[in-house]
């Protein structure tokens, strides 16, 4: 069965993500073509074991993000099988946009794959999960880090093909972000606090003690919608980021059903509450009832000097 | 002209799901709302039409407890209310094109939603309205107004935000935002229950719902965890990093 992937790409190069992608690829016994927009990461795409071949899809139109643009240049090479892409904002809507114009089905999101093809993914962000059985032609999208990445050591041909659409979107001003802190959605380690921080200004504790582990820093609803210091991107939960990291630390957050819904599937949770009752614990791998004030110095001098032997 | 306005009737954020015979069970939900991003695309297509952009028609496409959300969209200024049945609907492919037909049949050449519903959390409805309507398709968008020779957004790019320029017909997909969403006044409410809402079938619209490859194997409930173990006091953070090392390995 043939599998298109388009792959995921950072500003100048391949997004690791492209390599779970080929892994999934083959594990519904796919032979994955890689397409490259802006012909960005070909050579590391090629590198992919179990690639069959890559194609650098170049043009002009690849240089602003406007998914109906990239998919009219990519869908005419497109196979008729499987169209696969990640579940990052610009893999979803190209996704979308190049099964509307062949017009099958797209499935969003998915966390397990098996062939046939059954597709396992979380509704109700994570409050349920869903199991759709769907055959070629389709399109998929796959969550990042659920599943295992195809290994390197791939020597697939490389073909660069130049393609123009039209594009409807143009940049006006580009407007940077304020930290250059790790965003949640990319984290292996995320630490969030709640309103039980008590104040914004708390949080340099939590960043304190990410800085120690390459941790990016979350927040509940209940602090951002309190406390407009707090950024909507920091969001974890339903109406903000669903985050699948190794290792999740929440601090002074009570576990509304709203956060356990972005967060619960992350690897090991860790839960600092003073309420020995507050529903976090219920997911927490590990529960400490403590207030912050007296867990957060302990944990970083923990981490201070387990990190420095 | 007018600003049409995609919305989605699902269980409130707040609600429990609950899963029976291998189905979620929508008659335990508690409460149903508007998806959360819904309520922002209608927010910003509000300050459109206070701009001066045109009228606000909403559209949904569900079943007919879904009335009572466009009936909450009029309380706060949605002028016209459109309910297309969801019978036979069962993939994004179906929603697309009857949402993408009432949005014609419309006249509206700007249409907001939001950028994923909150129960089945897909995203593909306004990328496929889009390409189907023939517009351009700007999505994570938190404001819009009009300006250049359409519209300009503020979108997330991978390095912050990003303001950009869309001429129309246009399609905005929405995130949420920083924008503060109105909430209805007692006249808004008691005008909305006059407001009538339109019934337009699949046959008004001219589509034919057809067969499709996906189907439901079954719902089941999130994957339960082993209860975790639980330590007194700041005393035990010690104890938890050495777990976490050695048992969890994750640092």
């Amino acid at each position: 069965m043939d599998v298109t992937i388009i792959a995921e790409t950072t500003a100048d190069d391949l997004h690791p993500v492209t390599s779970q992608l080929v892994g999934a690829a083959i594990t519904i016994g796919g032979t994955p073509t890689v397409l490259c927009p802006g012909g960005i990461g070909a050579a590391a795409a090629a590198s992919i074991s179990g690639v069959a071949k890559v194609i650098g899809v170049e043009g002009d139109c690849f240089e602003t993000f406007d998914s109906g643009a990239w998919a009219a240049a990519l869908n005419p090479l497109v196979s008729d099988g499987v169209v696969l892409a990640a579940s990052a904002p610009s893999g979803r809507e190209v996704a979308a946009q190049i099964a509307a114009m062949r017009g099958i089905p797209i499935i969003q999101d998915a966390t397990g794959l098996e062939g046939g093809i059954t597709v396992t993914r979380g509704i109700y962000s994570g409050k349920a999960v869903e199991t759709v059985s769907v055959s070629a032609p389709c399109a998929l999208t796959l969550r990042p880090n659920a599943f295992d990445a195809a290994a390197d050591g791939g020597n697939a041909d490389v073909s660069t093909v130049s393609q123009s659409s039209d594009v409807g979107v143009a940049v006006r001003e580009a407007i940077a972000k304020v930290s250059e802190r790790l965003d949640v959605s990319e984290a292996d380690i995320i630490i969030s606090g709640g309103r039980g921080m008590g104040d914004p200004a708390n949080f340099t504790h939590l960043y304190e003690v990410a800085d120690f582990i390459g941790a990016a820093v979350g927040a509940s609803r209940a602090a951002v919608d309190t406390w407009g210091e707090i950024p909507h991107n920091m969001q974890v939960g339903q109406t903000g980021k669903t985050v699948n990291p190794n290792l999740y630390i929440a601090v002074g957050i009570s576990g509304a059903i709203q956060h356990l819904a972005g967060m619960r599937s992350s690897k090991f949770i860790v839960a600092i509450n003073k309420d020995p009752d507050a529903p976090i614990f219920g997911v927490a791998d590990y529960g400490i009832v403590s207030t912050w004030e007296a867990a957060l110095p302990v944990l970083k001098s923990e981490l201070s000097s387990l990190l420095s032997n | 002209m007018t600003i049409a306005v995609l919305l989605k009737q699902v269980p409130d954020t707040t609600a429990k799901i609950s899963v029976s015979g291998g189905r979620v069970d929508e008659s335990a939900v508690s409460k149903w709302s508007m998806s959360p991003y819904d309520e922002y695309a209608l927010e910003a297509a509000l300050q459109l039409k206070e701009a001066g952009e045109g009228d606000v028609v909403a559209i949904t496409c569900g079943p007919a407890r879904a009335a009572k959300m466009l009936t909450d969209a009029a309380a706060v200024g949605a002028d016209t209310l459109i309910l297309i049945p969801d019978d036979g609907v069962t993939d994004s492919t179906h929603v697309q094109s009857l949402l993408a037909a009432a949005v014609k049949r419309s006249g509206s050449d700007v249409v907001l939603c939001g950028k994923q519903a909150a129960d089945t959390n897909g995203g593909s409805t306004g990328p496929g309205v889009s390409h189907l309507v023939g517009a351009a398709c700007v999505g994570m968008v938190s404001e819009v107004s009009a300006g250049g020779d359409g519209f300009i957004a503020l979108r997330a790019s991978p390095t912050g935000n990003e303001r950009v320029e869309v001429p129309r017909p246009c399609l905005f997909a929405f995130d949420k935002g920083t924008t503060e969403l109105r909430r209805p006044n007692v006249r808004g409410i008691m005008m909305a229950k006059k407001k009538q809402i339109e019934t337009v079938t699949s046959d008004d619209l001219g589509v034919t719902i057809g067969a499709s490859s996906v189907s439901l194997q079954s719902h089941s409930p999130p994957p339960v965890k082993p209860p975790g173990q639980k330590f007194e006091g700041s005393d035990s953070v010690p104890a938890v990093v050495a777990k976490l090392r050695d048992e969890a390995n994750v640092i």
